[in-house]
């Protein structure tokens, strides 16, 4: 696993320098960060059988509960980086993070009402709110600054897998077990076991690498660095531009057939997209400046923009949409992060990265908001033409800003 | 602790936590193998039931279950005939049996299957998400479906529920959602809306609800126009009487911070609602009507996952509710 993951250059100059490998504690964190999502996925892709299934309750409720969510966890983020730039130990932050959404798991077991797996699955979330920027955090302070896109592209991939699998199993156990949903839960809870060992027993509180300053209260003015501020303002106008892929898998279900049979299955197809392309893409980001390799992630989402309205071929165009859809999360998750991580001083890193973070996702639900009143007023083709049509004015004048940030980025690195 | 004995410790927990997984698994799959081998242990009989009738869903934990089965209308307790066909969700009317199905698999499927009345596929359509109701047109020549689509993707969850209209072994009439929506005499373009539960009124028209805005509404529906046109609010779930005078439907109510519906008949000229509150469990069903007096609608047991009842209430609005056929769920009354 470790030599397929290394990161190989791409020219012969320096082949056979173990430098250039992404750092051992990277791998390990994309690891924790796949048994965990194995964990997490495979309850979440059966969720909606259970409730409606078993539990008998109605679907409307299921999809009330969720959206409720969505807000805390965003806010919860900048305290688990403001905590872990605080306490100068983001893996213990980090930790607590992954402890919560295994306690969740624990008493998911139990749990029978609506009320009770509202509660549990909020906890879940906050749990993934805190742990995540003191996560990427580490993954920063462990990197050099000239390869973070490579590193931060192997952790989502690993990352993905783990997506990816755990629906996989889920519906497998289902499978071999019909209708033991508490089988899935149980095999859940213990990956969220061996994801919370993991990061506690094998990854190290602080990165060798960096010798870490002294303790010192978080100052926001020393996270609002201009070039950091210039990154918040492109990708929270951008995200207000990003429409949610249930939305668009939802025009693709418009369009034919072919999505409607693979529907349950598309997700899928993205995250292998993203998965793949997580570490040319990241490559990508090291050698041509990573807010510019952001800004072609939107124009991936443009082209996803266009096949899902256009359907000149249900299956092609589906298909097409899927693999750009994983390009642009190729070209922004990780890479946002990682650039959020480089513009800001090291000792109040994970809060930067956590505010990059926080401005995506609440510029994406507000999005899913203002785009859900476009869908009924104009249909899905003519809503995803018109955001489409903003995005593509809005492009030319984020690249320039990016330009700008690239520079800066690649003067702070010397 | 050095990296060694972490290294060990490590190790350790994979071991327990695997073996733990597995021996839950198994287990849990050789008792799921014993409760499903057994005979059902409600009485069955194999003669298939031709007459006036209750198609349902049969819910023993047995190697029945999920069977569409029927008894005869006038002997509901009576022995049960199972056929070969299993579904989560069934309506029935003389020539057309309309089955919403999950098809499990490494990833899980949905789908609605028409059959014709010796049991021979029409059509398979594939669904996009959970089954949740089906009904028929009175003359089987049209089937609604409402599913629950959970929009799975990286960021985010979102949901929605897909309630479309087909001819039977023919096309779909569009998804619901995408229908010219007025209320309270005005067009309204509302974001987040829900259409659910559609009951077929004629050749053309039917009822169903609107959720939008917080709000519930009775939609009468217009198959031709593409239209829906709100006749009243606080409308959950229709389904018209066989007189076509009566809606019975759920009404909902707040009880321990959680939603409770209580079953409730609007009488569509007067407007006026009887809640049958001598029902005093929650019902997350669609309602059927047994004939122009009483209401069917299944409910779970407490005590035993998996397995729900058919309960029958009266809607004079002081009789007690019965139970009308145990071991069942989603009843279709059938009178050829």
């Amino acid at each position: 696993m470790y030599i397929t993951l290394s990161d190989r250059p791409a020219t012969p100059v320096g082949h056979g320098d173990g430098r250039r490998r992404v750092a051992p504690v990277v791998v390990t964190l994309g690891l924790v960060s796949l048994v965990t999502d194995i964990s997490s996925e495979s309850v979440a892709a059966i969720l909606p059988l259970y409730l409606t299934g078993v539990l008998g309750l109605s679907t409307i409720a299921y999809g009330f509960i969720d959206a409720l969510y969505q807000g805390v966890s965003a806010l919860v983020r900048i305290g688990g980086g403001w905590a872990a730039d605080r306490s100068g130990h983001p893996k213990w932050v980090a930790f607590l993070g992954y402890g919560l959404s295994v306690v969740a798991r624990f008493f998911l077991l139990f749990s029978t009402g609506l009320a009770a797996i509202s509660a549990v699955i909020s906890a879940d979330r906050l749990g993934k709110g805190v742990r995540t920027a003191p996560r990427d955090a580490m993954i920063s302070a462990a990197t050099p600054p000239d390869r973070l896109g490579a590193a931060f592209g192997v952790h989502r991939t690993l990352d993905t897998i783990g997506a990816a699998i755990g629906p996989l199993l889920a519906f497998a156990i289902l499978w071999w077990i019909p209708g033991s949903y508490l089988t899935v839960m149980v095999v859940s809870l213990g990956f969220a076991v061996l994801g919370v060992a993991m990061l506690g027993l094998l990854v190290p509180d602080r990165p060798p690498v960096t010798p870490r300053p002294q303790r010192a209260p978080v100052s926001w003015r020393e996270v609002a660095q201009p070039s950091l501020v210039r990154l918040l303002v492109i990708a929270g106008a951008l995200g207000l531009l990003t429409v949610g892929d249930g939305f668009i898998y939802l025009a693709l279900l418009e369009s034919g057939e072919f999505a409607a049979y693979w529907f349950p299955l598309l997700y899928v197809g993205t995250n292998v997209a993203y998965l793949s392309l997580a570490v040319p893409v990241g490559r990508l980001a090291d050698r041509f400046g990573k807010a510019t390799v952001v800004i072609c992630g939107h124009v991936a989402l443009l082209g996803a923009y266009a096949a899902a309205a256009s359907a000149w071929d249900p299956t092609a165009s589906t298909l097409l949409t899927l693999l750009l859809l994983g390009a642009f999360y190729a070209a922004t998750d990780g890479v946002i992060a990682a650039l959020a991580g480089q513009l800001v001083p090291a000792q109040v890193r994970a809060s930067g990265i956590a505010s990059a973070q926080t401005v995506v996702a609440v510029a994406r639900m507000a999005s899913a908001a203002g785009f859900g009143f476009l869908w009924f007023l104009l249909g899905p083709q003519q809503a995803l033409v018109l955001v489409g049509a903003l995005l593509l004015v809005a492009l030319p004048v984020a690249l320039g800003v990016a330009r700008r940030i690239d520079v800066s980025a690649e003067v702070a690195t010397r | 602790m050095s990296q060694r004995v972490r290294l060990v410790a490590f190790a350790a927990i994979v071991l327990v936590v695997g073996t733990v997984m597995t021996a839950y698994a198994v287990g849990a799959a050789s008792s799921y193998r014993r409760a499903y081998d057994r005979p059902p242990s409600v009485a069955t009989e194999e003669e298939t039931v031709n007459g006036p009738r209750i198609v349902f869903r049969h819910t023993g934990i047995d190697e029945q279950y999920g069977a569409v089965a029927s008894v005869q209308l006038d002997d509901p307790g009576g022995a049960r005939a199972c056929t070969n066909i299993d579904c989560d969700r069934v309506d029935a009317t003389a020539q057309v049996t309309s089955c919403l199905r999950t098809e499990p698999g490494v990833v899980t499927k949905f789908s609605l299957t028409e059959y014709d009345l010796e049991g021979r596929k029409i059509q398979r359509v594939a669904l996009p998400g959970v089954p949740s109701r089906t009904r028929l047109s009175p003359d089987g020549s049209l089937v609604a479906t409402t599913t629950f689509v959970a929009g799975h993707s990286y960021m985010e969850v979102g949901f929605s529920t897909a309630t479309e209209i087909r001819d039977v072994g023919g096309d779909g009439r569009g998804n619901l959602e995408r229908y010219t929506l007025i209320l309270d005499g005005q067009e309204v373009t509302p974001r987040d809306r829900n259409v659910w539960g559609v009951t077929f009124a004629g050749d053309d028209t039917f009822y169903a609800t609107v959720a939008t805005g917080g709000e519930t509404y009775l939609v009468e529906g217009d198959l031709r126009a593409k239209t829906l046109t709100s006749v009243a609010d606080q409308v959950e779930c229709p389904s018209l009487s066989p007189d076509g005078t009566r809606i019975a439907f759920k009404q909902a109510s707040e009880r321990d911070g959680a939603r409770w519906w209580t079953p409730a008949v609007l009488d569509l000229a007067t407007g006026e609602r009887t809640v049958l509150s001598t029902e005093q469990r929650t019902v997350d069903d669609q309602i059927a009507w047994l004939d122009d007096r009483t209401l069917l609608y299944g409910l779970p047991r407490d005590d035993e996952p998996g397995v729900t009842d058919v309960w029958s209430l009266r809607t004079d609005g002081l009789s007690r509710p019965q139970l009308f056929i145990q071991q069942a769920w989603s009843p279709a009354v059938v009178r050829p």
